[in-house]
Order: C-alpha cells, then structure tokens, then sequence
C-alpha cells in the first residue's frame, strides 16, 4: 500500500516517493525563459540583416555612399536618445522593485519619451534620404540600410505600444505580479533594441562613413 | 473622382473574377468537389449542433492534447491535398512522352510541383511532428500542460492560417512557379509578376510565426517543467529529440522570416536584395534560405528518431542500447546541421575548399546518425520484438532510411553532386529519407500513440494493409527515381523526347498508385477502429506494455494529465514504477490549477491569415485594417488577467474513481 | 532500350556496341578506358556489379560518359557507393536478422532486458562509421581539388596528359529564356541549341545567363555548373569519344524549362571545321540588335546558327549590358569600388534595372497576371509567345541584318574594364 499523500511506497526495498501531492509549479521563471528565447531568435533576424548589410554594404549601384548621406552628428544624437531612454527604464524597473507605482509610472512615461524621439529623429532621416533620392530602392546598399534601420525601428516602435499597454495596466492593477513579470520582459526587450543599436551604431554607420 | 478601374482597384486590389480560374477543368472539378465536400461537412456540423462544442471543446482548447491532435487533423488533410498533387505529377510524367503533352500544360504543372513540395514540408510533415511533440512531450515529461498553454493554441490556428492560404491559391488566383524555395530571380516581380510568390511568402510566413512559437513554448516547457526527479539525462529519449528540433526551429526559422521579408521587400517596395538589378544577389537568397532549410530537414527527422527509439525500446521489451549514446548523436547532429547549408549549392561554384569542406561536414553528419541505428540495432539484439504495427514501420525505416542515407552521403560528395544535383536521383534520395524517415515515424507515431490520445487502439488489419501498401508503394516509386537520375534525368520536367524513360516513370506511378492504396487503408483503418471502438477498447492506459510516463496515466488522460506529479527515479520512469512494485494511489485528491480556453488564439491567428490574403491581393484597406485589428486583439487579450481556473477536488475525485473502477473491472 | 541509344551515338565500335548488352559486359568493355586506381577500380567491381546490372547500363549517361570529366565523376560516384556499401550492406542484413531471430515468437532467443550499454560495442558503433567517413573524407578532398570545374584540364583522359602547345576550345555560353546560345568567340561564329566540339580538344566553357538563374549540365562530358546572370563561371571539360549527346538546363527556371534542350556533337577535328565553315556559311549577323529579339522569351526554339558576331556582345550579355542604355555592371562596380556615384546619380538608376527589361516591352516571363500586365490570368491565348502550348509551333526569331549604331555603352576609357571583366564568381581559384 502507499501512502496517498507522500507516495511512500512501502514494502519494497527502498523507500521512494513516485509522486508528489503538493501543486507542482506552473513553471516558475518560464515566462523570464521563453521570452529570453524569443529574444535570441529575434537576435537572429537582425544577424540575417546584418549579414546582408555586411554582403550589399559597398554595392552602390553607382549611387550615393554612406559618406554621402549619413549625418554622423543626428545619428549620435538619436544614438543617446536611445541609450537615455534604456537608463531611464533602468530607474523605472528599480521604482518597481520598490513598489513605487508613481515612480514606476513616471520614469516609463520618459522612456517612452525617449523612444518616441528616436523613433521619430529616424523617421526624419528616412524621409530626408528619401527626399534625397536615396530610397530603399536605388541601391542593394540603401536596401539593406533601411531593412536593418527599419526593422530595428519598427521594433522600437512596437515597444512602444506596448509601454503604453502596461502603463494602463498598471495604472489599472498596480504593481501586481504579472504586471512586475511583464515590466521585467518588456525591460529585456528594450535593453535588447538598445545593445542592437550599438551594433547599428558601430556597425552600420561610424564604419561605413570611416574612409 | 475616380474611375470604375480605379474604384474597383481600391476596394478589391487585384483580386477581380478573372482570379477564378473557371476555364481549367481540373481546378474546377476540385473546386466543385471541394465545394460541395465543405457544404455537407458544414451542414453536418450544423446539423448535429456540433459548432458550439467544437468552438468551447476544441478551437479554443489550450489543452496540449487536443491541440496535438488538431494539429495531427491537419497534417492528415494537408497530406491528402499534397498527395493528389504528387498523382498528378507522377501521371503527367508518365504519359507526357514524344507528341503527348500530358494534360497539365506548364503554368499549371509548375504550381503543382511547388504547391507539392511547399505543402509536403510545411504542411504535412510540420503539423504531424508538432502535433505529435505537442501531444506526447508533457506527458513524459510528467506535465500537466505546456508552458505558454495560449501561445499554443495560437500556433496551432497560425498554422491552419497558413495552410487556408495556400488551399486559398487553388481556387483564387495561382500558386507559385518556382519550385519550393522559391529561388530568386525567378521568384522576383519582374520574372513572376502574379500573386503566387505572395500566396507562397504569406502561407509560410504566417505558418512561420506559429512553428517558431511553439518552438519556443516546447523548449520552455522540456527545460521548466519536468517532473520531479527527471534530471536532463532521465529524460526520453523522443523529449530529447524534441528538445533538440525545438532548439532547432528557434534557430532557424528567425532566418526563414527574415529571407522571406526580404524577398516580400523586394516584390512590393522595389528593393534589391535579391534581383539582378542595382547591386543585388540572388546568390545570398541561396545562401539565407538554406541555413533555413538544411537544419529543417533534421527538425523533422529529429522527432522522428526520437519515435523510433521509444517505439524499440517498448516492442523489444528492453531499455533503449545506448540511451547516451543516443542522446550525444542527437546533439552532435543538431549542432552540425548548422554547417553544412551549402551542399545544397555545390553547382554555384564556391571553389573546391569550401565545397569540400561543407561536403565533408555533411559526411561527418552520418556519423552521429549511423551510431543511432546501430543503438537501435543492438536494441533488437537480444530482446523479445513485438511485431506490432509501430515495430513493423521502426523495421521498415532502419531498412529503408540506410539507403536514403547513403545516397545522401553520395550527394555530398561535390564532384559526384555536380552530376546528381537536380536529378530525378535527388529527388528520390529526399523522398527516401522524408518517407522512409520521417513519414515511416509518423505512421509508426500515430498507431503506437493513438490509444494513448482515445482509449482504443487502431485496427491491425487495416494498419497492415496500408503498412505494405505504403511500404512497396515507397520502393516502387522511388527507386526507378535513382535509376533516371544516374540516367541523368532531371527534375520538375513536365515533357520528355526519349520514349526509353517511360517505363521507369510509369513504374513510379505504379508505385504512387500503391501509396494512394496505402494512404486509403489508413483511412480505413481509422473508420474501422473509430467503428469497432468497443472491441479495441484499452482500459489499462498502457496497452504496449510501456515504458515512459505517458503510459502510468488513463487512456485518454485527463484534462490535467497527472492527478499527482510524478516522482522520477530513473530512466523509463514507468517501466521503473512498475518495476519497483508502484500501486496507484486511490484518494488524497487535491483540487487542480488549470490554464482557461480562449478564443484569442483563434481571432489574432485568423486576423493575421486576412492580413496575409490582403497583402497577396494588394487590398491595401483590409490589410491596415486586420494588421490594426491584430494588434488591438492582442492587446486586449493582455487584459485577461483572469486565464487559470481551479478544477475542485471531488471533480478528480470523480475522474479518477472512474479510472479506479475501470482498472478494477479489467482485472 | 537500348537500340534508340546506339542510333544516336555515332560510334558504334564494339567497345559501345557491348556497353548495351547488359550489366557485366559492361564492365569489362570501359575498363581500358579508365582512370581510377586498382582499389577503386576492384572495390567498383566487386560493389557495384549488381547496381550496374540492374540499371543495364545502357542509357544511363551518368554511368556511361564520354569524356574524361564526366568518367572520373562517374568512377567518384562508384568508388564512394562501394565505400558506403562496406557498412550500409552488413547493417541492412543484421536489421533483418535480428528482426528475425529475436521475433517474440522465437523463444529460443536468449531475451537479456538488462542489456542496455556495452562500452565496446559503443566504440565500435561510432568508429565504424568514422573510418567509412575519414576515408570518404580523404576522397571528397581530393576530387573535389582535382574536378574543380573551374580548374583547367591537366589530361585528356587516363592515358594522355595535355600537351603543353594544345590551346583549349573557348565556348561562351548564355543561358536565355528558353534556349542557348553559344559563342565560339575564336571562330567568331554563334549557335542557338546547339553545340560542335571537337574530340580529346579540352574546352573550356564560359557560363553567364541573361536572365534567371539556371544550371549548365551535358552529363555525358561533365558535370553541371550553375549559370548566374552578371556572373560568369566556368566548367573545363573534353570528348573523348564521337558521339551526339544531351545537353539541357538542370536547374528549374520556369515554364520553358522542359524543352530548354540542345544536342553536343562530339566530333573529328575535321568534322568540327567542317560545322564551323557551315556556320560561316549562313550569313546571319548576331548584333546586338538580333541578340534583343533573341532574348526574347521563346521555347521549343529550333537550331539556327549565326555567321559572325559583333565585338564584345558576350562581354556585354555577362555585363548585362547589350540592352542600349543600359550600365555594364563592370561600370558599376568600378564606379563602387572609387566611391560611388554621388548623391546625383539618379539618371543611373534606370540604366541598372535590367530585370524589369522584358516585363516593359510586353515580353513578360510567366506568370504575369491581372494587374501587373493588365492581361486576364491564365488565359493562354493572349500569352507572349514563350508562353504558347507547346502544340503551337513556335517561331524562329526574324533576324534583321543590321548593325548596331553604337548605342551601347561604350566601356573604353574606364581602366581595366574590359568586356568580360566581372568578378568572377570563384573566390577560391586554385
């Protein structure tokens, strides 16, 4: 016979437990795991436009190089924008640790600020370029430009969104646990778009300008 | 003001009556058949009253086991539609010979090789693994559901989003032209101006999103939630092997979203990735596509494996020969398959170091995997077989998939690729191993886990009868394959002028006539088991005598599974359980935490497919308007915070009194 | 079967005669032909004898070649099957042995549960396939290095090296929608699907397509190499033996494909200035002019030959540039590589759109429907004519015999662009 609350089996060699009574978990930090893996298969997109930068990066197309149409110092601009706005969500998830929920509030509203800036100083660029007759299709180089630019502000901005989600939920519930899981994702992805657009920084735009 | 022209532009896109392909009569039949097929299947579901429990029971079902067998529901459809498109294939060649055209004219014939292929992959074999990983990984693992139970259903509906796409093309429009990767240029605007690029692009893109999802969820799933006690090492092997294609998809079909994006870029905004023009490569679609598609091939052939060696190791009544071994192949294989994409291209004249060196990684490939077979092998060796039909497919796949691997291996070999590349002897070598791999898995999947998902097991007559059918069928269609390829046959012809090959085609065709009467006693073979139920009826939960956890719990388990986790001890925990002298427990029953159903999955997943639909048809209003409606239906799910509900103790209580009743009967 | 291939091959000498008898005969009639090694050549014989039966070697032009390329290719393939047999046979045969022996029913068997791990065997089991595979390995090395189609041919065949005053047959090739066209740029003359060389003459092929991607392949004299628009690649091959053989394009590239065939004469030198002087003899000029109304989309398109061909025109097709207007991508990457065009550099932009060429002038590729050419889909009728039925029979192009004014862009004064001069699309040339 076993026992039906520890599983105990008696009477055979060893005493062991096949089963346990207790709730098992629903997956304790599952969330914090899955959307880190999302994370990395996002991280593969950008390695795909990164890898057709670096393929299409100095095919012209007898058209404009980036030393003819970057503007280093808006780039360095929105550059701290971003880097502002990945600190300030830093502050915000340490009001969350402390349960501060106007803090909390305050400090994603200026995140989103920061973002908001970003992604509209980009959009600015994109349309000047285009204006300047180098738009996505003039070039394999501009394509590959505005499909990694692009999809990382498109990412920025889609992280936007959903700041002002969960600044409603919050607003709603608190600083409740899903919502503190959510902060946490949400603040993973940020940090996430700002290390990629170190690399877009580096990458894209201070080498290519370089002689 | 605008023009009726214009007007009609902006409401319809391109999508006018023209898109219907009335004047071809084989569509139209289908069409009709279909048609008429739906209306009765509709009529019947309402006439029986069975959308509302369809809608609460199973649409919107987050329960792993239902969506794996929805999933296994739509593999089965998608494999018929395939299938019909690979008789037509094999008449056409094997008729259209000298002044015989054959009756499909090439814009027809051409769809129906891509549409083929593009189905078989996504379609077919995706659904039919996932479903089968969905439906049987938390079980082992001693689970009550997945992690992301949701996101689940939603794969699954993104899943059906994108096969409706592509059975959309059948009837509205055309399919693509361009084989199943679509290659660049040809699959460029200025070669393929029509919507079946797009029908492609979106079909996968929307089915994309749903695998690398469920991708996602599996992995979080194997590594959070295994029962206790079952260390990474104690796990089965058939979850190692999911865990190992789930990583897989995680790092491949990011690369499938983003060479597709770019091919829709360059369609529809005008870029120049992949066209000849302004600076573009068609050379790097090559490239992005196939690191896609060559660790593909090991996602489905992975779980396959893993059937394999729970379905041995149950039927020779011995614990799996080398389950480290095993497990070391597996890695070794996952890691590898992402070094060895460009044999795919060997013809593209990379230089013959780096040809070498991907075709001497492709080899190494065969060794984790030759050292698999013989663990099955010795697995044999000195046990006592059951030959049951899930051992009979295990024998005919370790027969039949040596050969696949073998010209494999020769296809590896640059210089000898140079003249099989594109053959008829490729296509026959990925038959070999996609049939005699991963289909045989499936098969041997379906009847060794089907009791397990409905309480009865599945005729053996008819499972006979469509295991030698589907088994000689294999061989008598593609071995004359080999044979034309060392002949130096190539693919995807829909005419030829030498009289001396129609023998070999017409044997092919024999041999996918034999199919067809293998796929028709599976069919069979589920309407008899669902008619004599009662006879096949298994009461015990584990009717193969099993090993892994799945087997401790009722046939079909119950909505939460495990009424109590399971403690795990040592590998084939079951088999270990019943061993060391386990005695089910009878009471102490406690209520149980269980994720709600939603329709959330379903209205998102169905939103995105209208966006996909759109999109093909330039409906530019509907695209806006169900991307938007996407959005807000996603962000109003994230305001349910109300998703567990509490099944209450007497409820268990009650299910497993039942169980309790019935295990005391049957003894 | 096999009398049509005797029709075809124009040497029916004893030794081909008996290639067609059946399996066995087969290998002995090759065999002083060949090339490979005692090991290969005793493991192809003992392994593959019942494959070759079984094929009756008869048109297999995969395992029955004609030239030293497609031979050593041929002898690879075997060598490799036969190595891979050395493990793949006994594995077959224990599957079905201890499928056998340890059936429930047998009783007899001794049934050992507990036998699950054996550090031996284990060994065994990944060494036995390593071996295979380190072997194989060394094989793929090699061949690979030594039939790189882009390396040139050091040896006629087994017997004969190269001589060193022997100057290669250049042939130029371009694949068009759906044909192909030949250059002979040293005789000076073109041929649409069709193709002379001369036997134990190495040839050297240039490949470049005018459109989409697809693949060179006469598998009789060696293996297929891929023709990419504004790239070239090469393929070094040689008949040794007279005879017609297939040629078609092996890689899918749209509703032509099927009949984007051409037949190789493999002949005497002799025979070969003879179709040369032929050639001369027709009169037609490919100018450019010809060379647009060629590249049209056709199928089924019937040999037609053309008498002498204006200066440069291959290097202007690789470059995609024989449409008048249009910048050679020579141009183009030199303009790159100096640091490109500047921000004023609109007016290129539609001098590098060479895709959308056909799609403007109403020669679409297949699959333009409503609305991207304004035509209903699917309606056959009004298809441009590379679309027609095959039953329609398709037209030969009408050549007009004029030269072309120099609209062309003209490449002189660019330093080191010549006409051919693209990146090749070999990084690795040894």
């Amino acid at each position: 016979m076993s026992h039906p609350t520890t599983g105990v089996v008696a009477g055979s060699d060893q005493d062991l437990q096949f089963y346990v009574a207790e709730e098992h978990g629903h997956a304790e930090g599952g969330t914090m795991l899955g959307f880190w893996i999302y994370l990395m298969s996002d991280c593969l997109i950008f390695a795909v436009l990164f890898a057709c930068y670096g393929v299409y990066g100095r095919s012209y197309a007898a058209g404009p190089t980036p030393a003819n149409l970057f503007d280093l110092g808006t780039v360095a601009l929105n550059t701290s924008m971003l880097l502002l706005s990945s600190i300030t969500y830093g502050f915000a998830m340490l009001s969350m640790e402390k349960n501060r929920i106007g803090a909390t509030q305050l400090w994603l509203l200026v995140t989103g600020l920061f973002g908001v800036a970003f992604v509209g100083l980009e959009l600015n660029e994109f349309v000047h370029l285009i204006h300047e007759g180098a738009g996505p299709q003039r070039s394999a180089f501009l394509s590959a430009f505005f499909t990694l630019v692009g999809t990382h502000g498109l990412h920025v901005s889609v992280g936007i969104i959903w700041l002002m989600t969960l600044m409603v939920q919050v607003a709603q519930r608190g600083l409740v646990p899903e919502n503190k899981r959510r902060l946490m994702c949400l603040s993973m992805f940020w940090h996430f778009l700002d290390v990629v657009w170190i690399g877009v920084f580096s990458f894209v735009y201070l080498l290519s300008v370089l002689p | 003001m605008f023009s009726n022209l214009d007007l009609q532009k902006l409401i319809f896109g391109r999508l006018s009556l023209e898109a219907i392909p009335y004047h071809e009569p084989i569509l139209l039949a289908t069409f009709a058949g279909v048609g008429v097929g739906g209306a009765a299947l509709l009529g019947a579901l309402t006439y029986f009253r069975l959308w509302g429990y369809l809608w609460k029971e199973w649409f919107t079902s987050v329960d792993h086991k239902k969506i794996g067998i929805m999933y296994m529901v739509l593999a089965l459809v998608m494999l018929l539609r395939g299938f019909a498109d690979a008789l037509m294939m094999r008449t056409q060649q094997s008729i259209a010979f000298g002044d015989n055209n054959g009756f499909l004219p090439p814009h027809h014939y051409d769809q129906v090789f891509t549409a083929h292929g593009v189905i078989m992959i996504f379609f077919m074999a995706m659904p039919f693994v996932t479903g089968l990983m969905n439906f049987v990984v938390p079980l082992q693992i001693g689970a009550r559901d997945v992690a992301f139970p949701f996101l689940n259903n939603f794969s699954f509906w993104m899943t059906v989003g994108g096969a409706v796409t592509v059975m959309a093309s059948l009837f509205v429009g055309e399919f693509a032209r361009t084989g199943w990767l679509a290659f660049p240029p040809l699959s460029e605007a200025a070669y393929s101006p029509g919507v079946g690029v797009d029908y492609y692009i979106w079909s996968l893109q929307v089915a994309g999103i749903g695998t690398l999802l469920s991708g996602i969820n599996l992995i979080a799933t194997i590594v959070k939630m295994r029962a206790p006690g079952m260390t990474m090492m104690k796990m089965p092997v058939f979850c190692w092997t999911s865990l190992c294609t789930n990583v897989l998809i995680v790092a491949s079909f990011p690369v499938l979203t983003a060479v597709l994006a770019l091919l829709s870029l360059d369609r529809y905004v005008g870029t120049n990735f992949f066209t000849n023009d302004l600076g573009g490569n068609p050379m790097m679609y090559f490239n992005l596509i196939w690191v896609w598609g060559h660790p593909e091939v090991y996602i489905l052939i992975l779980p396959a494996f893993g059937i394999f060696s729970e379905v041995t190791s149950t039927f020779c009544g011995k614990r799996l020969f080398g389950y480290a071994s095993m497990v070391y192949a597996t890695v070794v294989i996952t890691i590898l398959s992402y070094l060895v994409w460009l044999h795919h291209f060997f013809t593209m004249g990379s230089g013959a170091s780096v040809n070498s060196f991907f075709g001497i990684t492709t080899m190494i490939i065969s060794i984790p995997t030759g050292a698999k077979i013989f663990n099955w092998l010795f697995t044999m060796y000195r046990g006592r077989i059951r030959f049951e039909l899930p051992m009979m497919w295990t024998v005919a796949f370790m027969f039949t998939f040596t050969i696949g691997g073998m010209t494999g291996v020769l296809l590896a070999v640059p210089p000898a690729d140079f003249m099989l590349h594109n053959s008829l002897f490729l296509v026959a070598h990925f038959h070999n191993v996609i049939i005699g791999g991963v289909f045989f898995g499936v098969m041997a999947g379906i009847s060794y886990w089907f009791p397990k998902a409905f309480g009865f097991k599945l005729d053996p007559f008819w499972g006979k009868m469509s295991f030698w059918f589907w088994v000689v069928g294999f061989y008598f269609a593609f071995m004359p394959l080999y044979v034309l390829g060392l002949m130096g046959v190539t693919r995807r012809l829909n005419h030829f002028d030498d009289p001396n090959l129609q023998i070999w085609f017409v044997t092919a065709a024999f041999g996918a006539l034999l199919i067809a009467a293998g796929i028709g006693s599976f069919l069979m073979q589920l309407f008899v088991s669902v008619r004599n139920r009662e006879a096949l009826r298994d009461t015990t939960g584990d009717p193969w005598n099993g090993r892994t956890l799945e087997w401790s719990t009722s046939s079909p388990p119950p909505e939460y599974n495990f009424a109590f986790t399971p403690m795990i001890h040592d590998l084939d925990a079951w088999s270990d359980m019943k061993q060391r002298g386990y005695v089910r427990p009878v009471h102490g029953y406690r209520s149980i935490h269980m994720p709600k159903s939603t329709g959330a999955g379903v209205i998102i997943a169905g939103l995105c497919t209208v966006f996909g639909l759109a999109m093909i048809w330039y409906i530019w209003w509907l695209a806006a308007l169900s991307l938007l409606g996407a959005l807000v239906a996603t962000i109003v799910h994230t305001f349910n915070y109300d998703r567990d509900f509490t099944i209450p103790d007497y409820e268990v209580v009650r299910v497993e009194d039942r169980r309790t009743r019935a295990l005391l009967a049957k003894v | 079967m096999c009398v049509k291939h005797l029709g075809v091959d124009k040497s029916p000498t004893p030794q081909a005669l008996c290639l067609c008898i059946d399996g066995a005969s087969y290998r002995l009639c090759v065999a002083p032909n060949r090339v490979a090694s005692p090991v290969v050549r005793s493991l192809r014989n003992l392994m593959l004898l019942p494959l070759l039966g079984l094929l009756g070697g008869c048109e297999a032009s995969v395992l029955n070649p004609a030239g030293d390329m497609a031979v050593r290719e041929r002898d690879l393939i075997i060598a490799s099957t036969g190595l891979m047999l050395l493990i793949v046979l006994p594995v077959m045969l224990v599957t079905l042995l201890f499928a056998w022996r340890y059936r429930a029913s047998n009783t007899t068997a001794k049934y050992d549960p507990d036998f699950h791990h054996s550090t031996q065997l284990e060994v065994l089991i990944w060494t036995a396939p390593l071996l295979i595979i380190i072997a194989l390995g060394a094989l793929t090395w090699i061949s690979t290095h030594v039939l790189d189609p882009f390396r040139p041919l050091r040896r006629i065949d087994a017997t004969r090296p190269v001589a060193s005053e022997v100057r290669p047959l250049t042939i130029e090739v371009v694949a068009l929608d759906w044909k192909w066209l030949f250059f002979y740029p040293d005789q000076g003359v073109a041929a649409v699907n069709e193709l002379a060389v001369p036997v134990d003459r190495p040839i050297n092929f240039k490949i470049t397509s005018a459109t989409v991607m697809t693949s060179f392949f006469v598998p009789s004299l060696a293996g297929q190499i891929y023709a990419m628009a504004g790239m070239e690649t090469r393929l070094h091959a040689v008949a040794n033996r007279p005879g017609d053989y297939d040629g078609f394009a092996a890689q899918y590239n749209g509703a032509g494909f099927s009949h984007m065939g051409f037949k190789v004469h493999g002949t005497s030198t002799k025979d070969f200035d003879a179709w040369i002087d032929k050639l001369k003899g027709v009169g037609k000029i490919l100018d450019q002019e010809a060379y647009l109304d060629l590249a049209k989309p056709t199928e089924s398109e019937p040999v037609h030959y053309y008498s002498s061909v204006q200066d440069g025109l291959y290097g202007k097709i690789l470059n995609l540039c024989a449409k008048p207007g249009k910048m050679c991508m020579g141009e183009m990457m030199f303009i790159d590589a100096n640091g490109g065009g500047g921000k004023d550099s609109e007016a290129n932009y539609d001098r590098l759109k060479y895709d959308g060429a056909m799609t403007e002038e109403g020669n679409e590729a297949p699959g333009a429907t409503f609305p991207a050419s304004g035509r209903p889909p699917n309606t056959l009728a009004v298809q441009p004519q590379g679309m027609l039925p095959r039953t329609v029979a398709p037209q030969v192009n009408q050549q007009k015999k004029q030269h072309d004014d120099g609209q062309g862009h003209n490449m002189q004064g660019m330093p080191g662009m010549t006409g051919s001069d693209v990146a090749p699309a070999q990084l690795d040339k040894n």
